[in-house]
């Protein structure tokens, strides 16, 4: 700031350290960092300020009689320009600060993706799991047909649980009805319209496959025979993924676009109003990962009778299997 | 900007430092627990669903 006062100081201060006794002498050479001082005041504005004043003033040259006046044009015209200077360059700095801002952003955007929303489905989970066990102990509020299925669910509510056990002994998920996403952040969500446990038709069931919990994040690792154990009320109903046999030709896994409604028709893959041919189980999720241009399709049936819970109160053999 | 934020705190350099952090794990919980909740359904990529 010093240098930026006058045009004088500015110059002083210099010569004051290069060639204080050329100065002092009086017999200062022009040089060509004096030019303007030549041209416009240099003799009325070095002549005065020679002899007597040290060089440490030249920051507050101000009140410096001769140099005063002829100074003052010179630092009038300077400092604007200095200014814009400053403006552009405030207003670049901060444009370039905007958008690293904007680009940590999008990072923790991808971190709440990610993992954040794992630890609000992880806690709604809980909640869920903790009402449906006490709904099916106490009074149940999901009533259940007579053969273990379950007739009418309102929207968002837990009324089964999906055990995976390729995903793990732990895996275990409350599905809730309704396929919005207020449900899907919750947990895998039933297609309205579609089956329910253990009935003919198809279950069919959607989930998240990175965030929110990713309960179908390695769906595509599902290979034919593994079983996906549905737990009701009062029953346990062991599906299994399809294998080549599958006498309606229906793929384990298939990816289809996502208005490929008919893989959650009565038949997979047959006409939405069609007749059922088996009991089905289908799950789908979004492919590839991080990404919804795609769905990601696995298809699984009912494995052998509905096992009731009374009998097997930790579940059929096919959790432990394997 | 955050040159003029820095400017405008109170204090000396640890001072600042301090509300610093605080402004910033404030903005980052106002994303995490208010922004991103409220526009992510209008995202797109979070489509798990089959539907016409």
């Amino acid at each position: 700031m010093d240098g930026d006062s006058t045009s004088g100081g500015d110059r002083r201060g210099r010569h004051s350290h290069r060639a204080e006794p050329t100065t002092l002498t009086g017999s200062d050479p022009p040089d060509e960092r004096d030019e303007d001082s030549r041209n416009g005041d240099g003799a009325t504005a070095w002549q005065p300020l020679v002899p007597g004043v040290p060089a440490a003033r030249g920051v507050d040259d101000e009140p410096a009689p001769a140099g005063n006046e002829t100074d003052r044009p010179a630092a009038d015209v300077r400092r604007p320009a200095r200014t814009r200077g400053d403006l552009v360059r405030t207003g670049v700095r901060g444009v370039g600060q905007l958008l690293v801002t904007a680009g940590l952003v999008v990072l923790l955007f991808v971190v709440y993706e990610v993992w954040v929303t794992d630890l609000f489905s992880d806690r709604k989970q809980t909640e869920l799991s903790q009402e449906l066990r006490e709904d099916w102990t106490a009074d149940p509020t999901v009533p259940t047909l007579p053969d273990g299925g379950i007739s009418e669910v309102p929207l968002g509510q837990g009324f089964a649980f999906i055990r995976i056990p390729a995903f793990g002994e732990d895996y275990v998920k409350v599905v809730l009805e309704g396929t919005d996403e207020e449900e899907l952040v919750e947990g895998p969500g039933h297609y309205v319209d579609s089956a329910m446990p253990g009935e003919q038709g198809n279950f069919a069931l959607a989930g998240h496959r990175v965030g929110k919990g990713s309960p179908f994040l390695d769906l595509d690792q599902l290979a034919p025979g593994d079983p996906i154990v549905i737990e009701t009320a009062d029953s346990w109903f062991t599906y299994r993924v399809v294998g080549p046999d599958d006498p309606n030709g229906i793929p384990s896994q298939q990816i289809v676009l996502p208005s490929d409604v008919s893989v959650i028709a009565p038949t997979p893959n047959g006409p939405l109003d069609g007749p059922p041919s088996g009991a089905y189980l289908t799950l789908t999720t979004c492919h590839p990962k991080f990404s919804a241009r795609e769905r990601l399709i696995v298809h699984a049936v009912l494995d052998g009778d509905p096992v009731s819970k009374a009998d097997a109160p930790d579940g059929p053999p096919a959790l432990t299997e394997g | 900007m955050y040159t003029w934020i820095w400017r405008h705190l109170p204090g000396g350099t640890g001072l600042k430092a301090v509300q610093a952090l605080v402004l910033v794990l404030a903005v980052c919980a106002l994303l995490l627990f208010v922004v991103f909740p409220a526009i992510e359904p209008s995202l797109p990529f979070n489509d798990v669903t089959v539907d016409q």
